[in-house]
């Protein structure tokens, strides 16, 4: 991919450009003539849906930034406000609330599509950490950003994950007087949480820019696991990944228009349309659906500091993983057993989320342990072991011949079953 | 792309490209909608009533009326025989008094209280010209409201306004409907 830029500009005022600031020939070489994989499927999509919602985000954001007040007497009045007096107002909140659902759906299947086809293996190691500290960033973001509502929710949300850091020996109090910038929870924290919500995603688009320059340096990686070996196995990124991925986002958009238009509430807790009140805590507090997986591990562990301490390894664990799995075949689908333990690993997940939203009493609280137990030892056990262990399928001798062998494969049986008919 | 013959891809090409500027600028409409004034504010902005009975002969007073001043005049037999008596011709915005009052009510005068030089809120009872004298600029109005003198184009912009009574008006409104 490096190497001069091959565009060259017909018109005399891009000409000039190109020669001061060649901002066309770096669009041209990173997303024209750009090679990718020619068997790319549509999981490959959500990298471009995950940038056009950062920008949906941030657009409907700075837009409800100048409607919105962040002073604990009239936040939540400044949100209903917003829906019921600004034009569209109702509209630009509701896009804002469920493009962040949204857009943790599409960074989960992102995530889960580099874990299945071992996207995060050498040489993509930092691609993938970028990814972990952008997904940091994103729930640090959606955090602070549910916090502004001010609801009951958001209060005792903010409550909750605040005295998280209680649990650190020592230092845990004085942290969290620092963080809340008062006694509890209240203005100053509302305050300086508004600014940190602000600045954060101006953070993620630079890290994803990051991001998208090592994709670059290391080129994508393909369902079959292997690397491009000759021009045949690639094609440029304009028009067919562009194109894929208009389809792929123009889908993903009909999904949040749905959301959007018929259920907007859906999945915004009815307790954050209550103004937040400090000296009533909600029957029970839970966070919203793309932090539940987590909130389940830190209460399955009995020990306060433990529990906190299993909550952040849940993540971080992820930045480990290209050393954690000792498989020198990439994707799953030459490698069976990873395969089923990828998929045992998915239900977990999801499972821990759905228990995240239960209260944590009787056969919930067995279950919740079974599969953080099932969590970790994915990471920890499994992955390095089959590395060692796993007999793999024999690999295709080139994308192309993947690509192709399939084809001929199908036609063959449907050749055969026309004969089998006939007789 | 110098085929002669249209292919289905330029006409999918040209259809999505179509159907998608309809989209971006279906989407830009919310987005450039929500600046305008909201319900709240265009609500705060409703007509006043206001009493004339209070207001002494040759007093002047000041209401706000959707964020703006407004001076309210009511003129002696003197203020409005001086601005009757102006030669229209020689103004800078010629406008004869009896389009700046409503007709049976010439002794009130009901202007919006803004220089039209550059916004700034021009002093009552000052001046050569029995009117204002703002002090931003030096522009000077008469017991019109009319420029007479100074760097402002126009005279003291009207807002609309009814009368409800002999003594009370809306402004806000040019018909008074009495709600």
């Amino acid at each position: 991919m490096s190497g001069h830029s091959t565009y060259q500009p017909q018109n005399k005022f891009l000409q000039w450009l190109e020669k001061r600031l060649p901002i066309g020939g770096l669009i041209h070489s990173s997303f024209v003539v750009y090679p990718v994989p020619r068997n790319l499927n549509y999981w490959w999509t959500f990298g471009g849906i995950l940038a056009f919602m950062l920008a949906s985000q941030m657009i409907t954001g700075i837009i409800l930034a100048m409607h919105y007040t962040p002073n604990v007497h009239l936040a939540f009045d400044s949100v209903e406000s917003i829906m019921r007096d600004v034009n569209y107002g109702w509209l630009l909140r509701y896009l804002h609330a469920t493009g962040a659902s949204m857009f943790f759906l599409a960074v989960y299947i992102h995530m889960f599509r580099g874990i299945y086809y071992g996207s995060y293996k050498e040489p993509r190691e930092v691609l993938w950490i970028l990814g972990v500290i952008i997904y940091l960033l994103m729930m640090a973001t959606g955090f602070m950003g549910y916090v502004l509502v001010w609801g009951q929710m958001s209060f005792w949300a903010a409550t909750v994950i605040t005295n998280l850091f209680s649990a650190i020996p020592g230092v845990g109090d004085a942290i969290v007087t620092w963080l809340w910038g008062g006694f509890a929870v209240g203005n100053p924290t509302l305050n300086r949480f508004y600014s940190l919500h602000y600045l954060l995603p101006f953070v993620i688009a630079g890290v994803v820019v990051l991001h998208v320059w090592a994709l670059h340096v290391a080129g994508q990686n393909n369902p079959a696991g292997i690397e491009p070996k000759s021009a045949k196995d690639v094609v440029p990124f304009t028009p067919h990944a562009t194109a894929k991925d208009a389809f792929g986002l123009a889908v993903f958009l009909i999904v949040f228009a749905w959301f959007v238009f018929y259920i907007p509430n859906y999945l915004i807790h009815p307790d954050n349309y209550i103004p937040a009140n400090p000296a009533v805590t909600p029957s029970e507090i839970v966070p919203e659906w793309y932090y539940l997986p987590f909130y389940a591990i830190l209460r399955s562990i009995p020990n306060k500091l433990l529990g906190v301490i299993a909550l952040f390894s849940a993540i971080l664990i992820l930045a480990f993983l290209p050393w954690l799995d000792t498989s020198r075949v990439r994707s799953a689908r030459y490698r069976p057993l990873f395969k089923q333990f990828f998929w045992l690993w998915v239900i977990a997940a999801i499972g821990l989320g759905w228990l995240g939203s239960k209260p944590p009493e009787g056969i919930y609280v067995i279950l919740a342990r079974l599969l953080t137990f099932y969590y970790f030892a994915f990471f920890l056990i499994i992955l390095p072991l089959l590395g060692i262990f796993e007999k793999t399928k024999p690999l295709p001798n080139s994308i192309s011949e993947s690509v192709l062998d399939a084809h001929k494969g199908s036609d063959a049986k449907k050749h055969s079953d026309k004969i089998g008919a006939k007789a | 792309m110098s085929s002669a013959v249209h292919t289905r891809r330029d006409f999918l090409y040209i259809a999505t490209g179509a159907v998608g500027a309809v989209g971006a600028a279906a989407v830009l409409v919310p987005l450039i909608s929500q600046m305008n004034p909201d319900a709240s504010t265009i609500a705060a902005g409703a007509p006043i009533e206001v009493d004339l009975a209070p207001i002494a002969e040759g007093q002047i007073i000041k209401v706000f009326w959707r964020s703006k001043p407004i001076f309210i005049f009511h003129r002696t037999k003197h203020d409005i025989q001086l601005a009757q008596e102006v030669n229209v011709s020689t103004l800078r915005d010629p406008e004869p008094d009896s389009e700046r009052v409503k007709k049976g009510h010439e002794q009130w005068l009901v202007v919006i209280g803004i220089c039209t030089h550059l916004g700034c809120i021009p002093l009552p009872h000052q001046g050569e010209f029995d009117g204002w004298f703002c002090p931003c600029h030096g522009s000077q109005y008469d017991s019109a409201g009319r420029i007479r003198k100074g760097p402002a184009p126009l005279n003291l912009h009207l807002p609309p306004y009814a009368f409800l009574t002999g003594t009370k008006i809306r402004i806000g409104e040019t018909s008074a409907t009495s709600a």
